[in-house]
């Protein structure tokens, strides 16, 4: 094999795995509080970074080349102007 | 003549990877589905999330990303050529997946025990909102529960790859693809969770 691949060790990967599950916890925890629409927000953005912790580390993506992290970004900008347009015909027709 | 069958390990990831985009695009239609509808139908939407039980579904939570630990750690274990080790670990994300099942066999049971399922008799007396929250509910989990039995089905077929020598630490990218389903798995089951458990 010519290409360098990066292995990740164990001890990064159950750290990892602890942390998600933290996340866990402290989403269910904010979201069994009256917080109103900040509840959303709340849970969201800990997906997001649960989310970019699967995807980085489980998945690798932190240690791939540049065409898999434009293609990732391509993907999420895609997401974003499709969910974007469509709420910009819902929010003001 | 040389037989050596024909590798291309960077080409397999870059073609896993563009059919997880491909995915990832198909639940953001089912999730831009639920924002709208949530915009539209509030007070359904709560009163319908409240009747999902979010114990279960912190249960699911916590077994999915023990089975994404499970095949990241497969993984490093084949690149360390301890090849017996990822067998086992490849065996505890399937067990973790027929636990993710078994919860969600007795999660949809129930519901439909109580007249709760698409087009049932006692949605459409209720409330529009409620009867469409269910719907993308039953959709949604559907679709992401076929793939929980895809990709169980996968693992089991690379861990006999494994057992058998055709998958080796120097030759794994089928079980790095395997694994890269499976994350994606859990992926949109990090987004499911708070959607559907525990926002409403």
């Amino acid at each position: 094999m010519n290409e360098q691949h990066h292995i990740v060790s164990y001890r990064i990967l159950v750290g990892i795995w602890l942390a998600l599950l933290a996340l866990t916890a402290l989403t269910v925890g904010i979201t069994r509080l009256e917080l109103g629409g900040y509840k959303v927000l709340a849970a969201l953005t800990i997906a997001c970074v649960k989310a970019w912790l699967v995807i980085s580390i489980f998945m690798h993506m932190k240690y791939e080349g540049r065409l898999l992290r434009w293609l990732l970004f391509l993907t999420l900008v895609t997401l974003a102007i499709f969910i974007g347009l469509t709420f910009f015909d819902v929010l003001y027709r | 003549m040389s037989h050596a069958a024909h590798k291309d390990y960077a080409g397999a990831k870059l073609g896993m990877w563009l059919f997880l985009f491909t995915e990832l695009l198909l639940f953001g239609g089912l999730f831009l589905l639920y924002a709208v509808y949530f915009k539209r139908y509030p007070h359904e939407f709560a009163a319908g999330g409240k009747q999902l039980d979010w114990a279960m579904g912190t249960a699911n939570t916590a077994i999915l990303l023990t089975s994404s630990l499970c095949a990241a750690i497969a993984v490093t274990a084949v690149q360390r050529c301890e090849l017996r080790r990822a067998v086992w670990l490849i065996g505890g994300t399937i067990f973790c997946a027929a636990g993710f099942m078994v919860i969600k066999y007795v999660e949809w049971s129930t519901k439909i025990g109580h007249g709760i399922y698409p087009g049932s008799a006692h949605l459409k007396e209720g409330p529009l909102g409620e009867s469409i929250f269910f719907s993308l509910y039953f959709m949604t989990t559907g679709i992401h529960g076929l793939h929980v039995l895809i990709g169980g089905a996968l693992l089991a077929i690379i861990a006999l790859k494994v057992r058998s020598g055709e998958v080796t630490g120097e030759n794994y990218v089928l079980l790095e693809n395997g694994a890269l389903y499976w994350h994606l798995v859990d992926l949109i089951w990090i987004f499911i969770f708070p959607l559907y458990y525990l926002i409403l």
